[in-house]
């Protein structure tokens, strides 16, 4: 057989991982109706953080907050920005990407070709050897299961607890938020704050445990695939997680087709996984009215509060 | 207590003092970041920003350059200022910018080694072309199905990115090339060249085209129904409606017309300074431009001003280079944060900033 | 009595203006006590400042004897104090059950709140289901949300603000019931007005503020509506007046218009039909929220519908844009001031661009000549009496009265056939709103078919010959406005919105 399903579907598992959580982070700030375009730069000083904590302290669970760390500081520039200052999200977000990459390019001077620490497995190789539900199911690294166990408890909080009620109640209507006294600045700050150390962990995630090393420009648009998984999800965050494993199943399966030599042309399994989320954009949005019933209504829009 | 209260009517005077506050406020920045570094600061703002111009040494070098890399910036960011004037975001300039080289080289190889008068002019327009159609895919998708063009434009980037790597490598590499990637060189062979227009001045068609569009685009937006629609449609969408602008119209006209002059920035490039498509042909000229738009107030003389002045950056930033050891992406992020203050002090022109002592509760 | 709530002094400066300048007055419990005054006389900054919205630059309030200073909302709900708003604070695509929940400081259980929402509005009449999406109701059931969400905290005192600005006549009566019911167990009111009528059958006393002091307090029921009217605005107005005019041919014909809406949570329009007649005001009543936007963009062209669904003089237009209206002599102007009759931040110059372009010749080949531009925005300054220091002042530091007779005069200084008008006078001043009203019925005395869409009924009685409703999409047939009972206009809107005849008695007798 030419490709090994089951390899593949961990290499998916794998693939889909930093976009899920950079994804997910995005899905909260965009419910409090802040579009933060930043989410590639993000990721990509999340990426080289968390890489250089890895290689200079061999811990990876030191590494992924310093993910986490860089992707928060990124972000607190964009909320000061467009919270405090009020400026335009589109606009700033463009900046806090340019900006994130060319931060990152200069931070991960010298690193590239560092070895990071192996990622540990968390479960007994026992288990891993159980054919196909093995490598499957236990073949992985604890973040791999606590990035599904943050989308189960971002769906949790958003549908089931009033801190979700109060986060979409101020992306519904900032100004009805406010009249009720609804701190809607505070509130949208600590979302952004939320979101940038998701982007951050996703990048470091894709630098120390997926390529395990640091390239310039490694993520090559994973970011705006997250934001593009946001819009395909229509804002839902188990959409979210089945959308990630379809974009990382692209990802994976090019690859694979790449080494495997097939008679397609290089460009085109190239560009497939943004082909596909393209596409798979279009389907989503064709249908107007869905798309905009689940958009956060205040998505994007300036809030300052009058008298 | 800070307290912002907005602006019955925007300040034009900190519209226009912005961006050099900006400027200012980046160099202040940027020298921390140089020490940070390790470098002296004060030298390394002086290499960047005077050295480039007026260093005896360096300056018969890198003043020729200031318009070679200003052309395209300026070029490119003119067209996207329409759009984001119009609240249309086409941040895909770097692959209309990429097809539009390819479709300008391709069309110039097709008929090597032609040295026909007219096989420059059907470049250029086959580089407009390539640009405008690359364009018109989030436009069609977004005026037909909605799709939301700043992430369409965007990811079109990478998809450009894996059709200039196919085309550097196979089906537009040169023959005589012994496998290497890499296509004919254009500029060295008459007919398909686009040289320089006054010797020593680093001009070249790509910049007088820039420079006509900074005309046309100041006559549309100030003079022309279409450049009030524009502006109408970005202000109060609603409103444009109601004065009978078609939305979907608007965002055909915009993304059209960003996307052929990126592709004729690409297609000057690839036929000038470039010379040929190779695989990092591109290099972020599409995305610094947005910055250049945005520093130039999306207006047509700031960008021009802008577009000088991110040159002048990019030559300065390779002189630092050389001279001070500064690493390469030092410069990007000092680019990016010339941005970042930008947009944070714009709240200057739109609101009044109070103090205000916090009364006992 | 020891009052409930004293206010004593308190005054707010905003720049260039001070919205409340040294305003007392008390109101005890159980008492309905009217705030009364013009757009602009300063009852929003008041209310927002007993409700913790905004804080006083000086003076003091006391609730219940001790000292009452909100910091927030939050305070003022967990001291007693609800408010009903006037542009609704609800979230349109949450459930009613999440909306009540979010104004709670502790709302209990999803499944015990329910409950409490049946039995409350049970008990004050105002039926209404929990599980329902706030998008999809009424604007009189969206009141009854805020009203039950407020109700729901047992508050001491409960603020209305123009809560009858969106009721049909019959659910004005059910929501008297309903605070008069409140009123007896004790819960003061503070009821915010400029309908007179109204605050003489509800009131027990009144505050009258103008340019943001109090002029005047009075028992409503004592002086007559003119008095108070007089002490609201500072002088007599006179009534609009027109000559007789015969209706001449038929310019506007509507017929069979249907029409989907833009948004998730618009009115489809179905099957309007209508006609208007050189030399006469049709007025077009009804809730908010009935396809009146949907309608304005129907007949202006902003969406087209089927050819033959809109004739302009026997010419079929209902596929043409809003310019080729224009240019046929079909003008509009819609109720939403800022960003869609005019642009905030362009310029009075620029505005008047924006629909004066063709019929005004502002622009040559495309081009834009922006000397005649501003030579008929001054035009517009000076006939209508527009208060601005020049036409290069942006449209949104204009005030609302001053910019709706810049937007109506800009429409009538092109000399349409028809003119369609939406809220004409909409959150105006008194004055501004009678010149609007002087200048629709001359428009129509020289021969022009004015159509009227507006909620105020006083207003549409005042102005129009024939009058008909706007229901749920649906425009019922006209009548002759003169001599119909608002008890006749309340039907025609449709009485109370989704409670049927018997559900309606029982709320009655509930509320009584």
């Amino acid at each position: 057989m030419l490709i090994d399903p089951v390899t593949l579907v961990v290499a998916l598992i794998i693939a889909s991982t930093p976009v899920l959580l950079a994804a997910i982070g995005e899905l909260v700030v965009e419910k409090t109706g802040v579009l933060n375009l930043g989410v590639e730069g993000m990721m990509i000083v999340g990426a080289v953080t968390g890489f250089i904590v890895a290689v200079e302290t061999g811990s990876v669970t030191l590494a992924y907050l310093a993910g986490m760390a860089g992707g928060m500081v990124l972000s607190a520039l964009f909320a000061i920005l467009t919270q405090v200052l009020l400026s335009n999200q589109v606009a700033t977000g463009l900046a806090l990407t340019l900006f994130g990459i060319g931060l990152a390019a200069l931070l991960g001077v010298g690193y590239p070709g560092s070895t990071p620490p192996r990622v540990p497995d968390i479960f007994p190789q026992a288990l891993q050897d159980i054919p196909i539900a093995g490598p499957i199911l236990f073949g992985h690294s604890a973040m791999i299961y606590l990035a599904v166990m943050l989308v189960a408890t971002v769906w949790y909080v958003l549908q089931h607890t009033r801190t979700g009620l109060i986060l979409r109640a101020v992306g519904e209507s900032h100004d009805a938020a406010h009249a009720l006294g609804y701190k809607v600045i505070r509130i949208r700050i600590l979302a952004i704050l939320f979101g940038g150390a998701c982007a951050g962990l996703g990048g470091a995630f894709l630098s120390v445990a997926r390529v395990q090393n640091w390239i310039e420009g490694m993520t090559v648009g994973a970011g705006w695939i997250a934001l593009a998984l946001v819009v395909f999800a229509s804002w839902k965050p188990w959409r979210v997680l089945f959308g990630a494993y379809l974009f990382g199943g692209i990802s994976a399966l090019q690859l694979r087709l790449q080494a495997a030599e097939v008679n397609v042309p290089v460009a085109l399994l190239d560009s497939s996984p943004y082909v596909v989320t393209i596409i798979v954009l279009v389907l989503i949005s064709s249908d107007r009215a869905r798309a905009a019933l689940n958009a956060p209504a205040s998505l994007g829009k300036v809030f300052h509060a009058s008298g | 207590m800070i307290v912002l209260e907005k602006r019955p009517t925007p300040s034009r005077f900190w519209g226009a003092a912005t961006p050099v506050a900006a400027v200012f406020l980046t160099m202040i920045a940027g020298g921390i970041m140089f020490a940070a570094l390790g470098k002296d600061p004060v030298e390394a703002i002086r290499i960047i920003f005077w050295d480039p111009l007026f260093n005896a040494q360096f300056a018969s070098y890198s003043r020729p350059q200031l318009l070679i890399k200003a052309g395209p910036l300026i070029l490119i960011a003119i067209g996207l200022s329409l759009g984001f004037k119009a609240g249309i975001w086409n941040i895909g300039a770097e692959g209309q910018y990429i097809i539009g080289a390819i479709c300008g080289a391709a069309f110039g190889l097709a008929f090597w080694p032609s040295e026909s008068p007219l096989l420059f002019p059907g470049m250029v327009i086959a580089g407009l072309i390539g640009g405008w159609a690359w364009a018109m895919i989030p436009g069609v998708l977004k005026t037909r199905f909605r799709t939301n063009e700043i992430l369409v434009s965007l990811l079109l980037v990478y998809v450009a990115e894996a059709i200039l790597a196919s085309a550097a490598t196979s089906w537009l590499r040169s023959p005589d090339a012994m496998g290497f990637p890499g296509s004919r060189n254009l500029a060295r062979h008459p007919g398909t060249d686009n040289p320089e227009l006054i010797a020593g001045t680093g001009m070249h068609w790509g910049v007088l085209a820039a420079f006509i569009a900074v005309i046309a685009a100041y006559v549309l937006m100030n003079r022309h129904v279409l450049g009030y629609q524009i502006r109408l449609a970005g202000q109060a969408p609603r409103a444009a409606r109601f004065a009978g602008v078609d939305p979907n119209r608007l965002v055909l006209l915009c993304l059209g017309i960003s996307g052929a002059l990126a592709g004729a920035a690409g297609l000057f490039e690839v036929s000038g300074p470039a010379g040929q498509i190779s695989i990092d042909f591109n290099v972020g000229y599409g995305f610094t431009a947005i910055i250049v738009a945005f520093l130039g107030r999306l207006h047509p003389i700031g960008i021009l001003l802008a577009g000088l002045l991110m040159a002048l950056t990019y030559i300065g930033g390779e002189l630092a280079q050389l001279m001070l050891g500064i690493p390469a992406p030092a410069i990007q992020a000092f680019q990016g944060m010339l941005l970042f203050f930008l947009l944070a002090l714009d709240v200057l022109s739109n609101y009044h900033i109070r103090l205000k002592r916090t009364e006992a509760a | 009595m020891t009052p409930l709530l004293e206010i004593r002094g308190l005054t707010k400066a905003y720049p260039g203006v001070v919205a409340n300048d040294d305003v007392s007055f008390s109101i005890a419990p159980g008492e309905v006590h009217a705030l009364l005054g013009e757009n602009g006389a300063g009852k929003s900054t008041l209310v927002k400042m007993i409700y913790g919205l905004v804080r006083p630059d000086a003076g003091a309030m006391t609730l219940g004897g001790g000292p009452y200073t909100p910091a927030e909302p939050r305070a003022a709900r967990a001291s007693g104090v609800a408010m009903v708003f006037q542009h609704f604070s609800l979230f349109e695509a949450l459930s009613v059950a999440e909306n009540i929940a979010l104004g709670m400081e502790t709302p209990p259980k999803p499944r015990d709140l329910a409950q409490r929402i049946h039995h409350v509005s049970r008990a004050y009449g105002l039926p209404l289901d929990p599980d329902r999406m706030v998008g999809d109701l009424s604007a009189g059931e969206r009141q009854r949300v805020e009203i039950i969400r407020c109700l729901l905290q047992n508050p001491k005192l409960l603020i209305m603000d123009e809560p009858t600005s969106v009721l049909t006549p019959q659910e004005v009566e059910i929501l008297f019931h309903t605070l008069r019911k409140l009123s007896a167990e004790g819960t003061a009111i503070l009821y915010i007005s400029h309908k007179l009528e109204e605050i003489r059958t509800l009131c027990d006393a009144a505050t009258i503020l103008r340019l943001g002091k109090v002029v005047a307090t009075c028992t409503p029921r004592e002086v007559s509506a003119a008095q108070m009217a007089e002490m609201m605005v500072g002088k007599s107005l006179s009534q609009p007046a027109r000559g007789a005019t015969e209706p001449g041919e038929v310019l506007l014909h509507v017929s069979g218009l249907s029409l989907e809406p833009a948004s998730p949570f618009g009115t489809p329009l179905r099957h309007i039909g209508l006609e208007v007649r050189a030399g006469e005001v049709l007025g077009i009543g009804g809730v908010a929220g009935n396809g009146q936007d949907e309608l304005l963009a129907a007949l202006s062209g902003e969406r087209r519908v089927e050819p033959g669904m809109i004739e302009l003089r026997g010419e079929r237009i209902g596929d043409t844009g809003p310019e080729a209206r224009r240019k046929r002599g079909l003008l509009c102007a819609p109720e939403e001031r800022l960003g869609h009759a005019a642009a905030p931040d362009m310029s009075l110059t620029e505005n008047a661009v924006l629909t004066g372009r063709t019929r005004r010749g502002l622009d040559r080949s495309g081009f834009v000549g922006w000397g005649r531009a501003r030579a008929f925005a001054e035009e517009i300054i000076a006939r209508f009496d527009v208060r601005t220091p020049g036409p290069g002042v942006a449209a949104r530091a204009l005030s609302g009265g001053n910019l709706q007779k810049y937007v109506i005069g800009r429409e009538i200084l092109q000399d349409p056939d028809v003119l369609i008008v939406n809220q004409p006078t909409w959150g105006v001043d008194a004055s501004a709103a009678a010149a609007i009203r002087q200048a629709l019925l001359d428009l129509a005395q020289n021969g022009a078919a004015v159509v009227v869409i507006s909620q105020d009924l006083d207003e549409l009685l005042e102005v129009s010959d024939r009058f008909c409703a706007l229901n749920e999409g649906r425009l019922s047939a006209p009548r002759p406005a003169r001599g119909l009972s608002m008890e006749e206009i309340g039907l025609m809107l449709g009485g109370a919105h989704d409670m049927h005849e018997a559900q309606l008695r029982a709320a009655t007798e509930a509320a009584q």
